[in-house]
């Protein structure tokens, strides 16, 4: 499985890329292979705020429905409108095509409670282990 | 996100799953595969093509002796009096309140030997409960463990099959059983299954589980045939309105309730819930299963309320999306004055009550041919 050394992750298996200064979140392979075919995604709205680890999207497989937690708190900015009419984005490119929201971040210091790239690949082994 | 499995049981076929990659999952106490190559394409093979399940979670009672029949119509409310030698029907155990104890298969072999294929979460509390009745000259014996079952489902089925069997398939019938050797195996082979397709389910020594399911996968590569896990079995049959026990029907629930009157033969004699039966058919049922499509943007799930009126009236029992349909369906308890085909209601997704519509069920109906 693929974790870009670009992003920071949380045990959550939401992904943070920071770009301009501004957080890209979207959830991992790791997450998106663990749902299945992903059919239907619940986005927030263009202003609303979150707190860390609130929920701000919800994500459906043809089984079940997840949550998706706020890495870091913010503002959204923008939203990936593509996942409504494509959710299955986030199973073919969820580094890419498959992101869910542009947000900006209330305190930068929270990023580094996140895990690298090497530190999620090995949370990811030692769960899977399990 | 994982789900602990210690503890969990396993089929003959658990450690190939695993090297096929499923995806494994609790389910009525076993560790069984859900997916393999994803639920939506392996939904669409048995729709048009043909899918492999694992069903060995399934489980088996024989009943044997001079009074089969009478034990046998006493615990269930369909009439095995009806059924021939070879023969098959759905039928249900019911509490005496008339509610279900499980929804079951009963399988007759001859006049004094009977085979009942049970769910897997309910397969020693039905064999207890029948026990328990069992006041008559027959011997109830738990059998799971003898056997091992595929289900080979979907349009190329019998073409897959054919080849390794010793009998022809096509004498098969719907709900009918025949024995057969695949090889020098003996496998009893029913035309049976729960995705709304037709197809077979083959029940056999779990010592060559391995063996019979590859033979099948080289059968079938040139038509299509892929492994299919619980996760499209479940999508398939809420296409196909197929019941499912701890969903449509439980211990709360009632045949009247649960729209599957054709199950109950009031006219065979005394069985248990007979009576509770009756008087309900004299009263009339308050809720009745419906199915139900969504008509705004969101997914009604098992255990969501249904609202009428802003008010919550009932509770989704199945829903999800519909691989072959592609739309959001599902079935939900809803008041009797409120379940006519086009009525409106709604499903509290979440935070939103998303607009639905009463529809006619089964949702898939497989083409006749």
């Amino acid at each position: 499985m693929k974790f870009p050394a670009d992003c920071v992750y949380t045990k959550e298996h939401e992904w943070v890329r920071v770009q301009e200064g501004a957080a890209i979140v979207g959830i991992t392979e790791h997450a998106q292979k663990e749902l299945g075919d992903v059919v239907f995604v619940e986005l927030p709205k263009v202003g609303d705020t979150f707190d860390t680890n609130e929920t701000f999207a919800n994500v459906e497989s043809v089984k079940a429905v997840s949550e998706v937690f706020c890495p870091v708190a913010g503002e959204i900015l923008e939203v990936n409108d593509a996942l409504s009419e494509s959710p299955q984005l986030i199973n073919d490119d969820c580094y890419g095509d498959g992101w869910f929201i542009k947000l900006k971040i209330a305190d930068v210091a929270e990023l580094k409670d996140l895990l690298n790239h090497e530190e999620y690949a090995e949370f990811v082994a030692e769960e899977s282990a399990e | 996100m994982n789900s602990p499995t210690v503890g969990l049981r396993k089929t003959a076929l658990h450690s190939l799953h695993k090297k096929l990659g499923a995806r494994m999952a609790e389910f009525g106490g076993w560790d069984m595969p859900i997916e393999y190559s994803g639920i939506i394409q392996e939904h669409l093979a048995v729709r048009t093509a043909a899918g492999l399940f694992d069903i060995s979670h399934m489980g088996e009672i024989l009943i044997e002796g001079p009074e089969s029949l009478r034990l046998i119509q006493h615990v269930t409310c369909n009439d095995a009096s009806r059924l021939k030698d070879e023969q098959i029907q759905y039928s249900a155990l019911l509490t005496p309140e008339g509610t279900f104890v499980d929804d079951i298969l009963v399988h007759r072999f001859s006049a004094d030997r009977y085979f009942l294929c049970v769910n897997a979460s309910n397969a020693e509390k039905d064999f207890d409960w029948i026990c328990d009745q069992n006041a008559f000259d027959a011997e109830v014996v738990y059998v799971s463990d003898q056997y091992s079952q595929l289900a080979l489902q979907g349009p190329k089925a019998l073409n897959i099959l054919q080849p390794l069997v010793s009998i022809d398939l096509a004498d098969i019938k719907y709900y009918w059983l025949k024995r057969g050797k695949i090889g020098d195996l003996d496998c009893l082979i029913t035309r049976t299954g729960y995705t709304g397709e037709d197809g077979f389910e083959l029940y056999f020594d779990p010592d060559a589980s391995e063996r019979v399911w590859t033979q099948l996968m080289k059968a079938g590569s040139g038509d299509g045939l892929i492994p299919t896990g619980l996760g499209a079995r479940n999508t398939l049959r809420l296409e196909a309105k197929m019941a499912l026990y701890g969903h449509e029907i439980t211990d709360q629930t009632t045949p009247w309730e649960a729209d599957l009157a054709w199950v109950v033969k009031l006219d065979k004699g005394d069985f248990l819930g007979k009576e509770a039966l009756i008087k309900q058919k004299g009263t009339g049922i308050q809720k009745k299963l419906v199915g139900f499509e969504m008509v705004g943007k969101g997914i009604g799930r098992d255990g969501y309320p249904v609202l009428i009126n802003g008010q919550q009236a009932g509770v989704v029992t199945s829903g999800g999306p519909s691989p072959y349909l592609k739309k959001n369906i599902g079935l939900a308890y809803v008041p009797v004055s409120h379940s006519d085909l086009g009525k409106e209601i709604e499903i509290q997704v979440r935070t939103q009550a998303v607009p639905a519509r009463i529809v006619k069920t089964p949702f898939y109906t497989r083409p006749t041919t």
